[in-house]
């Protein structure tokens, strides 16, 4: 008898089937976004003590916003709008200042050195005050560019301290980060993120919102 | 005479789809890696901003997330154009951040509770207010890891 050959199955209809499953997922998920700027609250006080520790002026970068979202920086003695882009170099530049003498005198430092500014990067305070009306996304630029300001910081003063890493600090911390990362290496990294960290601490305080 | 076939007439061969369904798997496969599933129906409008100092969130730590914004358009009539706060499914008010925070912390392993952060998904045109209400009542119970949740990109154009 002549051979038969097997009939052939219509597969017309899978690409339907496939379109099906693919509509019910474009439809059920997200594109995960799990990531972003990572902030610490200080813990709540019941009463808020009134003796709190006095810094010096010279040492507060003090930045508010308004509720038009306008950013004045007292610093140094001076008030003064600023522009959002100028934000990062200004920061920056009071991190660095390094105007301290003697005991507070910053071997890190590659400022101006201005003794009207900032002594040190462990003295050198960056604190924050915004309205309610300020604009959310305002209020994250402002919080990236401090961010960045200090990893900028971090990362020169990483690089100078572990040249042989050929990393800087932000590189480093999302390796010490990867679960791929063996341990040993995991190990090693935190000791010196810690000790920039140490180094580098990112002073930050914010104030409460302004009621109006 | 039969010995001469008649020439079909020049119709087009049809193109053969065979391949249509391992496309459109692909698809689906690229779909079913690169997305998660919607943790909460959101009943605000929810555009974040963007920041490029971002770190990634650790998916084996506990996140609870809080969002933040306007009703979109549909709840509009309901619940007015205010920012409200959204925890789970539902529209809250800031004293009910806490007893979230704590239902939160119930259903984790004790060793977990103070890994807990919480992701704050604010809409971009939100006001500070709201937000600084919720940071206070985070602080009140101690809930003190929070995260800015962005997305990549160039901060200084928000």
């Amino acid at each position: 008898m002549a051979k038969r050959s097997a009939p052939e199955v219509n597969a017309g209809s899978m690409a339907d089937i496939a379109f099906l499953l693919l509509i019910f997922f474009l439809v059920t998920t997200d594109i995960a976004t799990d990531s972003g700027l990572s902030r610490k609250l200080p813990p709540w006080e019941e009463n808020q003590p009134e003796d709190i520790v006095q810094i010096k002026e010279k040492n507060i970068f003090a930045l508010t916003l308004n509720s038009n979202n306008q950013i004045l920086l007292t610093s140094a003695g001076d008030s003064e709008v600023i522009a959002i882009k100028d934000l990062r170099a200004r920061a920056f530049e009071f991190l660095d200042n390094g105007g301290g003498q003697g005991e507070d005198a910053c071997k890190r430092c590659k400022g101006n050195r201005d003794p009207k500014s900032s002594d040190n990067l462990k003295k050198a305070v960056i604190s924050l005050a915004n309205d309610r009306l300020t604009d959310y996304k305002t209020y994250i630029t402002v919080q990236n560019e401090i961010i960045a300001a200090y990893n900028d910081i971090r990362n020169r003063e990483f690089k100078k301290d572990y040249p042989k890493l050929e990393m800087n600090f932000v590189e480093a911390t999302e390796m010490y980060q990867d679960p791929v990362t063996d341990v040993k290496v995991k190990e090693s990294l935190k000791e010196k993120l810690e000790a920039i960290k140490e180094v580098v601490p990112q002073l930050f305080s914010e104030a409460e919102a302004k009621r109006d | 005479m039969s010995k001469f076939k008649k020439k079909k007439d020049g119709g087009l061969p049809p193109i053969s789809t065979a391949s249509l369904p391992d496309i459109v798997f692909m698809l689906l496969f690229f779909f079913m890696v690169a997305t998660v599933i919607k943790e909460d129906n959101l009943k605000i409008q929810n555009q974040l901003p963007k920041a490029n100092q971002i770190e990634k969130l650790d998916k084996k730590k506990p996140i609870s997330y809080i969002y933040i914004g306007k009703p979109s358009a549909n709840y509009i009539d309901t619940y007015g154009t205010e920012d409200r706060i959204q925890l789970n499914d539902k529209l809250q008010s800031v004293e009910q951040v806490q007893a979230f925070i704590a239902a939160e912390r119930a259903a984790l392993a004790e060793e977990l509770v103070p890994t807990l952060t919480v992701s704050l998904k604010v809409d971009r045109d939100a006001k500070m207010g709201v937000l600084t209400d919720v940071k206070q009542e985070l602080r009140k119970t101690n809930a003190l890891k929070i995260n800015y949740t962005t997305k990549k990109g160039d901060a200084v154009s928000n």
